[in-house]
């Protein structure tokens, strides 16, 4: 009896209450959680305040450093590291980001319970919104882990690197000795206007996407055929010919890469040594003439890469039914027909999204380009190797050269041409389009 | 009894097909093979099928006391066994809340994820080796785990979030009406049926850290924290001492496990990666 008179009494003394949704929020805008209290939501409010409060004590100058650091990226040579003065920079902003989306949630709290309470709403006990909170914050303590990670790993040295892009940070005025300032897009149109970068981007971006278009479409058709006729009922052995051809993908490709560099060596490689001289009589300059060496690159990718689409498209092969053939046969469909209409939309639809995910791996795959032959060789007139992709004449520029805004330049222009094409093709393939539904 | 002759030379070319293929892929590892029994240590002076067959180099990695190779084997391990660990438990707690919570950002998580994959890791080093250097994890391999954590959580919440997906939801509202809180329906239920994805993502990144050089020459700089592939790479790069003999039997050692746990596992990644990958 007398818990439903405590719980009567509760419910008169909250109806008594009546405030006013502007004034919550205008207090909640002044300081995190006076709002709240306004509502008298005591625990909550006093939370709010104390988070507040905390932030301010630890980061407040660090803050103001940073934002004084990222603005000017110092004043005094020797003194100020302009370098560590952006880090600390954008490690600010990705506070005040953190702050913000706090600070938004707690006026709006607080004004939504006010208009709530007015509305006649009950507040829950201090035990069971304990447990509301739980249930709400509970996917956000899942994901916080991996975000912090995420943010330390990707996201902040992708800030980072965009940053570059707009300074003038290279050899030549390297902190702490010098200075670093922002020069907004000179390194862009320096990268289009100087004759040098103009000709280097031109011809390295022209291989890139020759490379990107050959290699992948190479490894793509061959795994095709391959997994065709594997897949043939009159062939024996399965088991054992697929093991042979899957072997590129199992051996690490750090390995066969370098393997490969040693075998096309030009003076004391296998393949000049016992192969082109006892056969043809003649060494060719595998890795000293450009396109030698460019088509040498796209046969080890095909090897390498080929095993990895044959495998995916044999899964694919076994699960067609065979209906679609007998029904092709009865329509007198020639064999090239059957293959056009029916495994080829089929394989295709299934893997999709796994084949354009080859192309972008192609696009940057700096590991071939890099240890076969370090991009090389050298060409005149130009300050990246002749077999240089995108990718990889950024790394010479950052630790060869130390060229850093310029690479930084080139690798948004990658980042941004990735990600434009990638969103533009996942948008085209089905799993997406279902993902957009959710 | 044509028609029968026809078939019998396409079966002819396709074997043939399997031969040349055969050919290109064992030769360059047989070579490899070779070339690691040679007594000799350059390029120069060793063949294919060695003048004098000798097991020197696999013996230098094992007993010589200027040899790190078991120390980077002890590196590498630790590197890719605590990467598994941390990668499968992050991964898989940002894909259960992606998949089964609504909340704020998530669609939008969504994408920055999708994006995120598509940028080069290379993209970002300067910026990770000054971050390293700032909070003092530079040339040690706890800072080289976090920055491959960190890295493959993108790619892997997508592939584990598209598995998730395909586990009914009905499985975890009866769990939850029959009292079941946030992690009971996470490790009971969520957990066992998810075991098969969540395979691949541990293999993916045992592997990937096994094989990477670049990230590792950019954060190592002491012999002693190398891990095998950048001390492997060291014997072909270091300028002064060209051993690829000796580079090759590292390598052997340590791709012969690899490729046979690949070849066994392959069909097993696959299914994995076309369930989350695609929807049919």
């Amino acid at each position: 009896m007398s818990e439903a008179k405590q719980l009567n009494d509760r419910i008169n003394k909250i109806k008594a209450h009546k405030p006013n949704p502007t004034v919550a929020m205008a207090l909640s805008i002044l300081f995190a959680g006076l709002g709240q209290i306004y509502n008298r939501r005591y625990f909550k409010g006093i939370l709010f305040a104390l988070f507040e409060i905390a932030f301010i004590i630890t980061f407040g100058e660090f803050i103001g450093l940073g934002l004084w650091g990222i603005f000017t990226l110092g004043e005094i040579p020797g003194v100020d590291h302009s370098i560590f003065l952006l880090v600390y920079g954008l490690l600010s902003i990705i506070l005040i980001v953190f702050a913000a989306v706090f600070y938004i949630y707690n006026v709006r709290d607080a004004k939504k319970q006010a208009q709530a309470i007015l509305d006649g709403w009950i507040p829950p006990t201090f035990k069971e919104s304990l447990k509301a909170g739980y249930d709400k914050t509970f996917p956000y303590l899942l994901t916080t882990p991996g975000l912090l990670l995420l943010i330390f790993a990707v996201v902040f040295p992708l800030m980072f690197a965009i940053s570059l892009a707009f300074t003038n940070y290279n050899l030549y005025n390297s902190p702490p000795r010098h200075l670093v300032e922002w020069v907004g897009f000179s390194n862009f149109t320096n990268l289009f206007t100087n004759n040098l970068w103009r000709n280097t981007f031109v011809s390295v971006f022209s291989w890139t996407i020759v490379w990107t278009v050959v290699a992948t479409t190479f490894q793509i058709t061959l795994g095709l055929f391959l997994a065709v006729l594997v897949n043939d009922v009159r062939v024996k052995f399965k088991k054992l010919i697929r093991t042979i051809l899957i072997l590129p993908w199992a051996v690490p490709g750090f390995v066969t890469i370098l393997i490969f560099a040693a075998m096309f060596n030009d003076e004391f490689g296998a393949i000049n040594r016992d192969i082109m001289m006892p056969l043809f009589g003649l060494e060719v300059p595998w890795l000293t003439d450009p396109t030698f060496t460019r088509m040498v690159l796209i046969f080890i990718q095909t090897w390498l890469g080929y095993p990895f689409v044959f495998a995916l498209f044999s899964g694919v092969l076994q699960s067609i039914s065979n209906d679609w053939y007998e029904a092709a046969d009865i329509d007198g469909a020639s064999r090239w027909q059957k293959f056009r209409f029916i495994t080829l939309p089929h394989v295709l639809f299934a893997t999709a999204p796994l084949l354009i995910i080859q192309y972008t791996t192609n696009f940057n795959n700096f590991n071939i380009i890099y240890l076969f032959n370090e991009g090389g060789p050298a060409v005149q007139g130009q300050n990246a190797g002749g077999t240089d992709i995108l990718i990889s004449w950024v790394y010479k520029l950052t630790f060869d050269t130390n060229n850093y805004n310029m690479a930084a330049a080139i690798s948004l222009i990658i980042g941004l041409m990735v990600s434009i094409f990638a969103i533009f093709q996942f948008r085209r393939t089905a799993a997406f389009k279902e993902e957009g539904k959710l | 009894m044509q028609a029968k002759t026809r078939s019998r030379l396409e079966l002819l070319g396709i074997y043939l097909v399997f031969a040349f293929m055969a050919v290109i892929i064992i030769y360059p590892l047989l070579w490899a093979v070779g070339m690691s029994l040679n007594e000799g240590r350059s390029l120069y002076s060793s063949t294919i099928i060695p003048e004098n067959w000798s097991l020197t180099h696999y013996r230098w990695l094992f007993t010589d006391e200027r040899s790190n190779y078991l120390l980077w084997y002890r590196n590498s391990m630790i590197v890719s066994s605590m990467s598994v660990l941390l990668s499968v438990t992050i991964t898989t707690f940002t894909a259960y809340a992606f998949s089964r919570y609504e909340f704020v950002g998530r669609k939008s998580g969504l994408y920055t994820f999708l994006i995120l994959q598509m940028f080069p890791v290379l993209m970002a080093m300067v910026a990770i080796y000054i971050l390293l250097n700032l909070v003092g994890l530079l040339d040690s391999l706890t800072g080289l785990v976090l920055v491959y954590v960190g890295g493959q959580i993108p790619f892997n919440a997508w592939l584990v979030k598209g598995y998730l997906d395909t586990i009914p939801r009905g499985l975890d509202e009866a769990a939850r009406i029959d009292g079941a809180g946030h992690f009971t329906v996470f490790f009971r239920i969520i957990l066992p049926l998810a075991k098969p994805i969540l395979a691949v993502v541990a293999l993916f990144n045992f592997m990937q850290p096994l094989f990477d050089f670049i990230l590792p020459s950019i954060i190592l700089r002491s012999p002693r924290n190398y891990t095998l592939a950048l001390g492997l790479y060291n014997f072909i790069n270091d300028q002064f001492s060209n051993n690829f003999t000796r580079f090759a039997a590292g390598s052997i050692l340590i791709a012969v496990p690899v490729a046979v746990i690949y070849v066994f596992l392959q069909r097993f990644l696959i299914s994995g990666l076309t369930s989350g990958g695609t929807k049919e």
